[in-house]
C-alpha cells in the first residue's frame, strides 16, 4: 500500500477548487453573456479553434523531444483513433507500439 | 417532428417552446449516453495515470475529476504540475482551453430559455464536449427533453470520476513507467484528442501556426508558455483571416 492515497495537499485543493469555478464560468458564461449581448461570428472563429490549437501546441514540442520510436508509436495512434474512433484501442495501441519500437531502435 | 428538422429555422418554432424538464429526460439521456461514457472513461483511466506521475493523490485527481469535470484543461493541468506549483499558468490555460464551453452553453440558449436558471446552472455543470453533443443532437429533433444535458452528464461525471480513480491506483501499482511505455500516454492521449478535434481542412492552417509558434516559443522561453502561446496565435489568426 503506497501512503497518502487519501491526502488533500491544501494548495491543491485550493487550485483544484479555483480550476473547477472558473470551468463552470466558462460553461454558464456564453449562455449568460448570449441573453445580454451577440457574441461576433469572427470571435466565434477565433475561439472555436482554441481546443485543437492548444492540443497541438502541447504535442509540438513533446513529440520533437521524443525519437523515431515515439514518432512512430505517434502515428500508429493517430491511424487507430481514424480507423477505429475507440480512444481505448488508440492508448493501447499506441502503448503497445512505443514498446516494441523502443525494443528495436 | 421529423429528424431532418433543419436547425437554422426560427428559434420560436413549436418544437423549441415545447421543452420541458422531466425525470424521463434525465433518464434518456443517462441510457443514451452509456456508451459514450464507456469511452470517456478510457480517457479518465489515462487521466488518473497522469496524474499519479505528477504526483497527485487519489483524492486530488478525484476531487479534480468531480468539480472540474473537462478532461482536456485537467490533462493539460497535471500535464503543467510541478513543485512549486505553476498556479498562473494551470489557472490561465484551464480557462483557455474551456473557452469553447461558452460557444457550446450559448447553442443551448433556444432551447434552455424554457427553463428555470436552477434547472439551466445546475445542468450547465455538468456540460461536458460528448454529452454536449448528444443533447444538440437530441433536441434538434424536437424532443423537447430539456433535461436531456443532465442526464447524460450524470453518465459521464460517474464514469470519469470513477475510472479516474482507477487510473491513478493502476498508476500508483506501475512503477518505472517508462518500462511499460505508460510514459507515452500523455503523448498518445493527445494525439487522440487532436483525431477528435480535427474538424477537415479548416483547421490545417490555424494548427500549422499553433505547432509552429509553440516550437519556436519552447525554445527561446521557460516553462510551459509555449502552449497558451501557440494557441492564442492561432485564434489570433482565426479571428484576423476571418473575412477570406
Amino acid at each position: 500500500m503506497r501512503e497518502g492515497w487519501l491526502s488533500l495537499d491544501p494548495l491543491v485543493v485550493a487550485l483544484v477548487l479555483t480550476m473547477a469555478v472558473l470551468t463552470y464560468l466558462t460553461k454558464v458564461g456564453g449562455l449568460w453573456v448570449l441573453s445580454r449581448l451577440e457574441v461576433s461570428d469572427r470571435l466565434e472563429a477565433g475561439l472555436s479553434v482554441l481546443p485543437g490549437a492548444i492540443v497541438v501546441a502541447i504535442l509540438g514540442p513533446e513529440l520533437a523531444s521524443g525519437g523515431p520510436a515515439e514518432w512512430a508509436a505517434g502515428a500508429v495512434v493517430l491511424a487507430l483513433a481514424w480507423r477505429t474512433e475507440s480512444i481505448l484501442l488508440a492508448l493501447c495501441g499506441g502503448i503497445l507500439a512505443v514498446v516494441a519500437f523502443r525494443g528495436l531502435v | 417532428m421529423a429528424p431532418s428538422h433543419d436547425p437554422s429555422t426560427s428559434a420560436d418554432a413549436a418544437p423549441d417552446s415545447a421543452v420541458s424538464f422531466s425525470l424521463e429526460g434525465v433518464r434518456t439521456g443517462f441510457l443514451t449516453c452509456i456508451p459514450v461514457a464507456l469511452g470517456v472513461a478510457g480517457y479518465g483511466v489515462a487521466f488518473g495515470v497522469v496524474a499519479n506521475q505528477a504526483g497527485l493523490s487519489v483524492a486530488e485527481a478525484a476531487l479534480m475529476s468531480a468539480t472540474v469535470v473537462a478532461g482536456a484543461s485537467q490533462l493539460i493541468a497535471v500535464e503543467l504540475w510541478a513543485d512549486p506549483l505553476p498556479v498562473t499558468a494551470i489557472l490561465v490555460t484551464t480557462v483557455a482551453v474551456n473557452l469553447r464551453y461558452s460557444l457550446m452553453g450559448a447553442a443551448l440558449e433556444r432551447w434552455f430559455r424554457h427553463l428555470s436558471p436552477t434547472q439551466v446552472y445546475g445542468s450547465l455543470f455538468l456540460m461536458a464536449d460528448e454529452n454536449w453533443a448528444l443533447t444538440v443532437r437530441d433536441l434538434k429533433t424536437g424532443s423537447g427533453r430539456g433535461a436531456f444535458l443532465l442526464g447524460s452528464g450524470i453518465a459521464i461525471w460517474t464514469f470519469w470520476v470513477a475510472s479516474t480513480v482507477v487510473g491513478v491506483l493502476a498508476g500508483g501499482v506501475i512503477g518505472d513507467p517508462a518500462r511499460y511505455g505508460f510514459d507515452f500516454i500523455l503523448a498518445a492521449v493527445f494525439l487522440a484528442l487532436a483525431a477528435d478535434l480535427w474538424d477537415g481542412r479548416s483547421t490545417f492552417v490555424p494548427w500549422l501556426v499553433a505547432l509552429a509558434t509553440a516550437l519556436v516559443a519552447s525554445s527561446v522561453l521557460p516553462g510551459r508558455w509555449y502552449i497558451l502561446l501557440g494557441g492564442l496565435a492561432a485564434a489570433a489568426l482565426e479571428v484576423i483571416r476571418y473575412d477570406a
